[in-house]
């Protein structure tokens, strides 16, 4: 179902959602609004809010962690068939298969954290993805792993219990280091929203990966 | 790959330990004194250490969004000095050149916006101590700039769950997320892994709670 013309997608999204470095009208209102302290007060608009945006996955903080297990399934299943497709030789795909280990980590403990909470773990999302060339994977992994970044930093302020807190901002910063990396390899910014992240709300990075969710 | 660092030393990070936190006024802030602890135990202990010991320190002083505010800002000068002084003093060139004053750049507005933000919140921020940094040359410049930028990530990652207001946490978030991408970025200048763990920190608190003890003060 998804085929290489499915990668325009991702891509002229990522330029909307200001990840790659554009110079759209976008952009420009994010740059405006990283200058000041009252940057990030988009990210806290439905705190305190009856509906949590993210209730489709479940009340309060199991809700929040099963979003965030969506998405890190969707990421492992990435790395996994972009080890498969032998697009990658040498320290790339070492880079590729570290990453891809790391989010598969990231699902064991989002899985452990929901239980905990006495909830039920979302399911794998059955994925595939566009594996045309070695420069149009690399752009897609960096358009995940900034995305990615992006939803965990929109959530963060929603999160109920410092321990789901400080167990999501162990993640949080470790997609920021993986979209730095990638962002490097691609020879584009490390830091595309300048000094402070940006955060992504749910409809955006569930209308993202939508694309790639077969089934 | 990076195990070494721990078995070949007896400090994980030594040149966290030549770092050097003045303050002329003699009125040592609370703020730089947990910054002292907090380089103290990323030497000893390495950067995954600093975030659990942010957390007990902070606590142990009453915090408050205001204190971990000051906190984070002393962290910030340092590294915006630090960067400021590396434009000329790390001998860098093409394109860790345009890296350093990338990440001078971004220092130096998490200083300007942790300032506003502690003014909005009703208090005074902290001044400015005297830094002094121990390095030579690009290598040397290196080496520190990725143990401060792996400090800084496990330092709000560590304070940030007793942020009290929405807004401060989802603020520090932003600037945090910032700090991953320069430690990732200054990691594949060393030729180091850009994401050494799946977790920052990873999850044994308990154990890095013990090493840090001697530095709460």
């Amino acid at each position: 179902m998804a085929g290489p013309k499915d990668l325009a997608n991702p891509v002229s999204r990522r330029r909307f959602l200001a990840l790659g470095g554009g110079s759209t009208a976008a952009v420009a209102f994010l740059a405006a609004c990283g200058s000041d302290s009252d940057s990030t007060t988009t990210s806290a608009m439905n705190s305190g809010a009856g509906k949590s945006e993210t209730a489709e996955f479940g009340k309060g903080d199991v809700g929040i962690l099963n979003y965030a297990l969506t998405l890190e399934y969707l990421e492992t299943a990435f790395y996994a068939d972009v080890v498969k497709s032998g697009l990658f030789k040498g320290g790339d795909l070492e880079t590729i298969r570290k990453f891809g280990r790391e989010e598969a980590e990231h699902v064991q403990a989002l899985t452990q954290a929901v239980k905990s909470l006495g909830g039920k773990p979302a399911p794998e999302p059955k994925a595939e993805f566009p594996l045309e060339s070695a420069k149009s994977v690399l752009e897609l992994a960096g358009t995940v792993e900034n995305l990615g970044a992006a939803a965990y930093l929109g959530q963060a302020a929603n999160i109920e219990s410092p321990e789901v807190l400080a167990s999501a901002l162990a993640i949080h910063s470790v997609e920021g280091r993986h979209a730095a990396a990638l962002n490097t390899l691609l020879g584009e910014s490390i830091t595309p929203d300048g000094a402070f992240g940006k955060p992504a709300d749910v409809k955006t990075v569930l209308k993202s990966v939508e694309p790639f969710i077969v089934g | 790959m990076n195990s070494k660092i721990t078995s070949q030393e007896q400090l994980a990070n030594p040149e966290l330990a030549a770092v050097g936190v003045e303050d002329d006024s003699q009125d040592l802030s609370r703020s730089e004194v947990i910054l002292k602890g907090a380089l103290a135990a990323g030497a000893v202990y390495g950067a995954l250490s600093v975030g659990p010991y942010v957390r007990k320190a902070l606590a142990a002083t009453g915090g408050g969004d205001v204190a971990i505010l000051n906190f984070a800002l002393t962290l910030e000068y340092l590294e915006a000095k630090f960067y400021e002084e590396a434009k000329t003093r790390a001998k860098a060139k093409g394109e860790l050149k345009s890296l350093v004053s990338l990440l001078a750049s971004d220092e130096q507005q998490h200083v300007e916006a942790l300032t506003a933000t502690i003014k909005k919140l009703g208090g005074k921020p902290v001044a400015e101590p005297k830094f002094d940094f121990a390095y030579s040359g690009t290598s040397g410049f290196l080496k520190l700039a990725q143990t401060f930028e792996d400090t800084g990530v496990s330092a709000y990652n560590g304070a940030a769950p007793m942020i009290k207001s929405k807004e401060v946490l989802a603020a520090a978030g932003g600037i945090v997320q910032v700090e991953a991408r320069h430690a990732a970025a200054i990691r594949l200048q060393n030729k180091e892994e850009p994401a050494p763990e799946a977790f920052d920190p990873p999850l044994q608190e308990k154990q890095v709670l013990k090493a840090v003890e001697p530095f709460l003060a």
